[in-house]
């Protein structure tokens, strides 16, 4: 800030430079141009670099759109970690474990979890579709289950892989597997429900959060519907989806106005029938992706043929990033990134990858985005809620700290001591896990802040290099470029007045802790 | 005088207090230089849900040395403070306030229909929800949403050592996390809160970030203290808390938090050590805030998830379990016993039923040390405690 000079320096609007820049790939009435693909590209996947949008820009909407969505994939490119995919029993204390047993038991399983973090995030580093690491993501804070309450990080994984199956299919396959899923089962008390003793917890939350929303069903029908969900349970080794039949209530069920001997996935499917449940994933989805604020007309018709279509997701999405509101230029800059976006976008779009991205998901936790452990069953709320003074510091820590690397890498150079950038402040405080001391978790909370100091240094982020290899034929060209790669709209704090003759570190971390860099 | 009959006389006295209506409040009589939010809120959080019966012990209770064949504290450790109830010995140097009768010792604090788990217990007792419910804010941040504190204070409240704000989370909360001023000082030269409120989420963002620079102005973190703070992590956090409280501008509330109590295995050592710290924390407090003057207007009060399981486990530890003993300070406490004595001759294998609802102890707060409006905050009417002296 310092270097700041009390002269103003105008950075006019965004659109207009990056169609200099870009010259002939500016937007006709057809194609996207620059500004319209960064736009396609940040708001469907993580961050965006200049030959992505390079090779968005000539192309249509409609054309743009149908290759994010045919790029869509089932499976991750990279391989998790080998526990993940384990057969066999799950390793679980017994009944009569002791104490210390469990304990180590549930240290495994959070170090197992710590692994999982890191894969997911080098898996949204490395795909070549962002949009299904971002679907996943979303069925994730959709279907919430917390490794804090499941437990085997196992599981956690086998939830995963099957939001990523689906996460651009159909819905109704998505919403059954995702009722049956073990971690599911386990987190919102499926198990225990059973004839005769019924644990209501998920058939109020199929309705409430998964399908119909808040209002749109009785306490009846939740009543009703959980007798028709008893009799789901696991395998008591694997964990395995299992059905017993003599623990399952075969009795006539009302649900919704239905009557019949109703079983778990007949009461899915009648929750399938009505408008409400496309509406609500609707709304989240455009929530997700277009504004802070759903019209309801578009989100009613979108929703319809959602519905019509069998809950095909490619036809909500389609729909949805090709609607007006998706484009309109006053819905641009207007979603606060999600800790994981921010992460994972800014070094997609500085082009810079870890070695190991396991700190970088400590980073997101302490922004306030734990995978694997949203807070409760409502999930992350995101918004605005994504911003607090904390999770901003730590927001703004995170870019200071990587655009920081070169700074020190050449006061060292000169023999000056190096500032580093002080990781610790950037991670929340690691909770004890499994009855741990205090200083175990301290130590353990300055050994993850060793890591990510080294996984900052190891990244070697070059903003001098950066700038350089952005479009454009003058030095003040390519900053106008980055600036534009960087941001959703115009700069409005320290990214909008940085001097000419500021050096490149400078510039890109004033750019970096602009306000405008937190929206997408 | 039993415990019992002290009950009955305090809910009494609630009544009679909560009767009276706002003029009678503490905070109105003493706020006579115009915000309630002068009343200086400390909440102490023991994470991971203390051992009430080894922290207020039952001590002749027959039932309490079956229950506890390994971990029960013997009669000539505890410090005795009535006929029945005596505490853990760590926390011996509270007896002065006790004695003082500064210091309210609440029985059996929980809510029905408890929850066992760390995470959602202590979302429900930081958002103040139902054990059914899951409300989005903390229950400070609806508090502070219904009555704002003034824009003059340095923040809303503070959380020290932590970046979970808990009972400050959501709603707008002018809530700022710090670990040391010093450190958070330095973070805020990343904040500006200037700028061009293009859209809502932009404006969030520089409120947020005018959120920051504000308090950074006033939390300079310099006031020195002659009081000698304790050197445990909880003795550094209470002189951050102490500096924080020492700035002219004022924060209604400052979080500190302690722990983990969550103690399933040898119990004995981990507790006796995190009371300790407690206990000469508090004292610690105490002393800070009698030198700058605010010990008159300041309340602390400890919470948590829950408290153990009366039965204590095979591993000379205890479990997760329900209602605890908790503690409320401060100048104007009107100090003794509140709520009741667990009764332990039926508990078994299962857990203690409350004698007061968290709730009580939030509306407390709210109509009683704030003259707020505690139903508008937690969408009932709690009955208040008479902890609090006029």
């Amino acid at each position: 800030m310092r270097l700041l000079r009390p002269f103003v320096f105008f950075v006019i609007a965004a659109l207009a430079l990056v169609g200099a820049v870009h010259g002939a790939r500016a937007a006709t009435a057809d194609t996207l141009g620059a500004e319209g693909a960064r736009h396609l590209l940040t708001r469907t996947g993580f961050g965006a670099t200049p030959s992505e949008i390079a090779r968005y820009a000539p192309l249509t909407r409609e054309d743009a759109v149908e290759r994010i969505l045919a790029a869509t994939r089932t499976l991750p490119v990279l391989a998790p970690p080998a526990f993940a995919t384990a057969g066999g029993p799950l390793p679980r204390p017994g009944p009569n474990a002791s104490a210390e047993d469990r304990k180590t038991y549930v240290r495994e399983q959070a170090r197992d979890t710590l692994a999982l973090r890191g894969w997911w995030i080098d898996e949204m580093l490395a795909t070549p579709s962002p949009l299904t690491e971002r679907m996943t993501l979303f069925w994730h804070n959709h279907f919430v289950s917390s490794q804090q309450k499941v437990r085997p990080a196992r599981l956690m994984y086998a939830q995963n892989a099957t939001f990523r199956r689906y996460a651009v299919g159909d819905f109704r396959a998505l919403l059954h597997a995702a009722a049956k899923d073990p971690a599911m089962e386990v987190y919102l008390d499926t198990v225990q429900n059973r004839k005769g003793a019924p644990n209501e917890n998920f058939a109020r939350e199929v309705m409430e959060l998964f399908t119909l929303g808040e209002g749109h069903y009785g306490e009846s029908d939740v009543k009703e519907a959980a007798r028709a969900f008893s009799g789901w349970s696991l395998e008591r080794g694997t964990g395995a989806f299992v059905f017993r039949p003599a623990l399952h209530d075969a009795g006539e069920k009302t649900i919704l106005g239905r009557t019949g001997r109703f079983d778990g996935d007949q009461v899915l499917d009648i929750l399938l029938e009505r408008p409400e449940t496309a509406e609500l994933v609707v709304r989240k989805l455009w929530l997700e992706f277009v504004s802070p604020e759903p019209d309801v007309a578009d989100v009613r018709r979108i929703a319809a043929d959602f519905r019509r279509s069998g809950y095909r997701i490619p036809v909500a999405l389609s729909k949805l990033f090709a609607s007006d509101a998706f484009w309109s230029p006053d819905n641009r800059g207007v979603l606060v990134k999600s800790p994981v976006e921010l992460v994972v976008g800014t070094l997609r779009s500085l082009e810079v990858a870890p070695d190991d991205a396991t700190p970088f998901a400590l980073a997101a936790a302490g922004m306030g985005q734990n995978l694997f452990s949203p807070p409760n069953v409502k999930g992350w709320r995101g918004g605005d809620a994504w911003i607090d003074s904390s999770t901003l510091l730590a927001r703004k820590q995170f870019v200071e700290s990587i655009s920081r690397y070169e700074e020190s890498r050449t006061m060292r150079a000169m023999g000056a001591a190096p500032a580093l950038p002080a990781s610790r402040a950037l991670l929340a405080p690691q909770p004890p896990i499994g009855g741990e001391a205090d200083e175990d978790a301290r130590a353990r909370q300055l050994r993850i802040a060793r890591a990510l100091d080294r996984a900052f240094r190891d990244l070697a982020f070059s903003a001098t290099r950066y700038v350089a290899s952005m479009p454009g034929d003058t030095p003040s060209a390519k900053r106008r470029s980055a600036q534009a790669v960087l941001l959703p709209i115009a700069p409005a704090g320290s990214g909008a007045a940085i001097p000419a003759d500021a050096d490149a570190l400078t510039f890109v971390r004033l750019t970096m802790l602009d306000p405008v860099f937190q929206l997408k | 005088m039993s415990t019992r009959r002290r009950f009955l006389q305090a809910s009494a006295a609630a009544l009679a207090f909560g009767a009276l209506g706002r003029e009678a409040s503490v905070a109105f009589a003493a706020a006579p230089d115009g915000s309630p939010y002068r009343n200086l809120l400390v909440l102490v959080e023991l994470k991971g849900g203390n051992d009430g019966l080894n922290t207020l012990v039952p001590i002749d209770d027959p039932g309490y040395a079956r229950l506890r064949p390994k971990l029960a504290i013997g009669r000539d450790s505890a410090v005795r403070l009535t006929d029945r109830a005596a505490l853990h010995p760590s926390l011996a140097p509270l007896v002065p306030l006790w004695e003082r009768r500064q210091l309210a010792i609440l029985q059996g604090v929980g809510y029905p229909d408890p929850n066992l788990s760390h995470f959602r217990s202590i979302e429900i007792w930081e958002t103040a929800s139902r054990s059914d419910q899951v409300l989005a804010d903390g229950w400070l941040a609806r508090a502070f949403g219904k009555r704002p504190v003034p824009a003059s204070f340095a923040a809303d409240g503070v959380v020290i050592g932590g970046n979970d704000l808990g009972p400050l989370a959501g709603g707008g909360t002018r809530a700022i996390a710090l670990a040391n001023p010093e450190q958070f000082l330095r973070r805020a030269k990343l904040a500006a809160p200037s700028g061009e409120r293009r859209n809502a989420a932009l404006a969030h963002i520089l409120k947020t970030e005018g959120d920051i620079v504000q308090a950074a102005a006033h939390l300079d973190g310099n006031y020195a203290f002659a009081t000698t703070f304790p050197t445990s992590p909880f003795g550094n956090a209470v002189k951050t808390a102490a500096r924080v409280i020492a700035n002219e501008a004022g924060v209604a509330v400052v979080h500190l938090s302690l722990g983990s109590f969550d103690t399933h295995a040898n119990q004995a050592p981990t507790q006796a050590r995190l009371l300790g710290d407690l206990a000469q924390g508090l004292v610690a407090l105490e002393a800070a805030l009698r030198e700058i003057g605010r010990w008159d207007r300041a309340l602390v009060v400890t919470y948590a998830e829950f408290g153990r399981r009366p039965k204590e486990n095979q591993s000379g530890g205890t479990d997760h379990g329900t209602a605890s003993v908790h503690f409320a300070l401060g100048g104007r406490v009107a100090g003794g016993l509140y709520g009741a004595t667990p009764s332990l001759d039926r508990v078994g294998d299962g857990n203690l039923a409350h004698a007061i609802d968290f709730r009580q102890v939030y509306a407390t707060v709210l109509d009683g040390w704030w003259a707020g409006d505690s139903r508008a905050v937690l969408g009932a009417r709690y009955e208040t405690l008479p902890i609090l002296k006029a």
